[in-house]
């Protein structure tokens, strides 16, 4: 099993889309660690830099409604994956790139809008989230305070995880 | 009980419920490009298991970059030709037989009715159209598809959408399922069927009918579908003419897919497109949405027909018809790609390739290109292109790039115009 946990990056906008994560012009790419300078190199955000060493540095990504929409890529996760961030947290995630993190035994956290602010609330440079995926929560702590919550995952993807991802999952089952 | 399409496709197709609410599928067609499967195929490889479940169900095609134009994208290409030799797969499709995916394998009859499909390709939802469960996945799931021949899904809930009254001139397919997404948002259908109804749907082609389809992901949906009909049966019947007596059998047995009176439907939307207008893209999501009136007048450097939303045959006579015999404007590319050999050499038989050559258009070969910006008419920082593709996404077709997303018909005239234009108010030629 992957770990999860960690600085936290923070990205205080909805409908992040798959090209912004990874552009297309990557996918050309046959290693996923071919992907690693290019993370979020299109995010339209304000202020934001992908290539700040706070970025770099991070984690665990906080993020709004709708996380991942647009192409299939698994590059997305993979361009996460080789830079250490194994744990996505979202209002809500598109269905496709919400699979492909399970997939690859990886977390996507769907939290409600006012939990999501709660986190928001304690962004600060020094933000940090632990992970107890045991017990299926999640413990934030910042300058600004500390807060622990529940959340929940489908019992699936939560063996999906423990197993390390679906090819392990599958093949060990059909 | 009363079901609806996806929920009677399930119920055949389930392997296994290894937690409620997961349910594994048989998968009836897997679908390969070169962009998504090469990392599958070396995954199977570094594991041990560098098989395929039936090399009769997996489908192959060269479409996003080709000809290659480097070495990366021709490394790309030569593992999928080379695995696709190794493990026995006919139907595969090289330079010269390739065309864009989700035109490609419907044109060759390898989707039907009732059918399981996936594919490392978001707008898998097109292949819907025919009354199959059509959805996009990861590498991931590819490579299991490949490997076992199943793929994981959550049930899901179905959106119908009624699409009533009268299609006005000018107004196309397209335009119908960008107000749809401007309906339901981006988010609107997540983890849901948009299944599509209504006297419009009824009336309209195959090729109409994906374009429909095709955009599901753009709502986040997983598949579009339509009910597999007479027009279904019309589109297959070269495939499927030894399986039945006759069409009227074929139409007969399909209806069994229908979704039932009185299944449950998560939302209904219900469109009246009889004073609709033509629909344009602004901004960077799919759901931005505007009619054609709001945005005439703003520039575009590039005007872009092709794709798997509008590349067909029937998007290409709509343009040319707006097109004969005259010149696109000199501050615009008009760039033409008909999605595969097949609708090329029907749009140069029927003398359309003539008229977009006449009137300006470099005529490419059948590719996904522009489309997601990685090769023939990718944009510099700054242009704007007026476009038939379904991403409007920031950088979409180049970094620095904007796209507004449109039916062939708006973008012919805007070719013509050099800026944004309606239809309605441009004369129509006979092709």
């Amino acid at each position: 099993m992957k770990t999860f946990g960690g600085k936290v990056l923070f990205l205080d906008r909805s409908d992040i889309n798959t090209d912004e994560i990874i552009p297309a012009k990557y996918l050309t790419e046959i290693s996923k660690e071919a992907l690693k300078p290019h993370m979020l190199e299109d995010l339209k955000l304000e202020g934001f830099n992908p290539q700040d060493p706070a970025v770099l540095a991070s984690k665990v990504l906080v993020t709004r409604a709708n996380f991942g929409c647009g192409s299939s890529r698994e590059h997305a996760p993979w361009v996460f994956e080789v830079n250490d961030i194994n744990v996505v947290i979202a209002s809500s995630f598109a269905r496709i790139f919400r699979q492909n993190m399970f997939n690859c035994g990886m977390l996507a956290i769907e939290l409600p809008e006012a939990t999501i602010d709660e986190l928001f609330a304690l962004k600060a440079d020094d933000a940090t989230i632990a992970i107890d995926f045991d017990k299926d929560m999640l413990t934030i702590s910042s300058a600004k305070g500390t807060k622990t919550i529940n959340y929940r995952i489908a019992e699936f993807d939560k063996a999906l995880v423990k197993a390390g991802g679906w090819v392990e999952f599958a093949d060990s089952k059909y | 009980m009363a079901m609806t399409l996806a929920e009677k496709i399930f119920r055949s197709h389930l392997r296994d419920e290894p937690f409620p609410g997961t349910k594994v599928l048989n998968i009836d067609v897997v679908l390969c490009h070169e962009i998504t499967t090469p990392i599958a195929i070396n995954d199977l490889v570094a594991r041990g298991k560098d098989r395929v479940f039936d090399p009769s169900k997996v489908k192959v095609v060269i479409d996003h970059v080709t000809p290659s134009k480097d070495t990366k994208t021709a490394t790309q290409a030569k593992i999928l030709r080379d695995w696709a030799r190794r493990q026995n797969i006919r139907d595969f499709f090289d330079i010269g037989r390739n065309g864009v995916c989700h035109a490609i394998f419907p044109e060759k009859g390898f989707i039907r009715p009732g059918y399981t499909v996936i594919m490392g390709d978001s707008h898998t939802c097109t292949h819907g159209a025919f009354g199959a469960f059509a959805a996009g996945v990861g590498t991931t799931d590819l490579e299991v598809g490949i490997l076992k021949g199943v793929c994981s899904f959550r049930t899901p809930e179905t959106i119908r959408v009624n699409v009533n009254g009268k299609l006005p001139e000018g107004v196309y397919a397209k335009d119908v399922i960008l107000k749809v997404i401007k309906h339901l948002t981006v988010k609107g259908a997540t983890d849901c069927v948009i299944e599509f109804q209504g006297e419009v749907v009824k009336a309209m082609s195959m090729e109409s009918r994906m374009t429909l389809c095709n955009m599901a992901i753009e709502a986040g949906g997983t598949s579009g579908v339509c009910m597999p009909d007479e027009v279904t049966v019309e589109y297959l019947w070269p495939f499927i003419s030894e399986e039945y007596a006759d069409k009227a059998a074929a139409a007969a047995d399909y209806r069994k897919w229908w979704s039932d009176e009185g299944c449950t439907y998560k939302k209904v939307l219900d469109i009246d497109v009889t004073n609709m207008e033509p629909q344009v893209t602004v901004g960077f999501k799919p759901d931005e949405v505007k009619n054609v009136s709001e945005v005439v007048g703003t520039p575009v450097d590039q005007v872009y027909i092709g794709s798997c939303t509008n590349g067909r045959i029937e998007d290409l006579r709509v343009a040319a018809a707006y097109l004969k015999g005259k010149e696109i404007s000199p501050l615009v590319r008009g760039i033409v790609s008909p999605a595969t050999p097949k609708i090329f050499r029907q749009a140069d038989e029927e003398g359309i390739i003539r008229i977009f050559m006449e009137a300006g258009f470099c005529v490419t070969n059948p590719t996904c290109g522009a489309c997601l910006g990685m090769s023939n008419g990718v944009l510099a920082p700054g242009e704007v292109c007026a476009s038939t593709t379904n991403r409007n996404f920031n950088g979409r077709m180049g970094k620095g790039g904007m796209v507004h997303l449109m039916s062939p018909a708006v973008a012919a005239v805007s070719a013509l115009a050099g800026k944004i234009a309606d239809p309605r108010t441009f004369a129509k030629e006979t092709i």
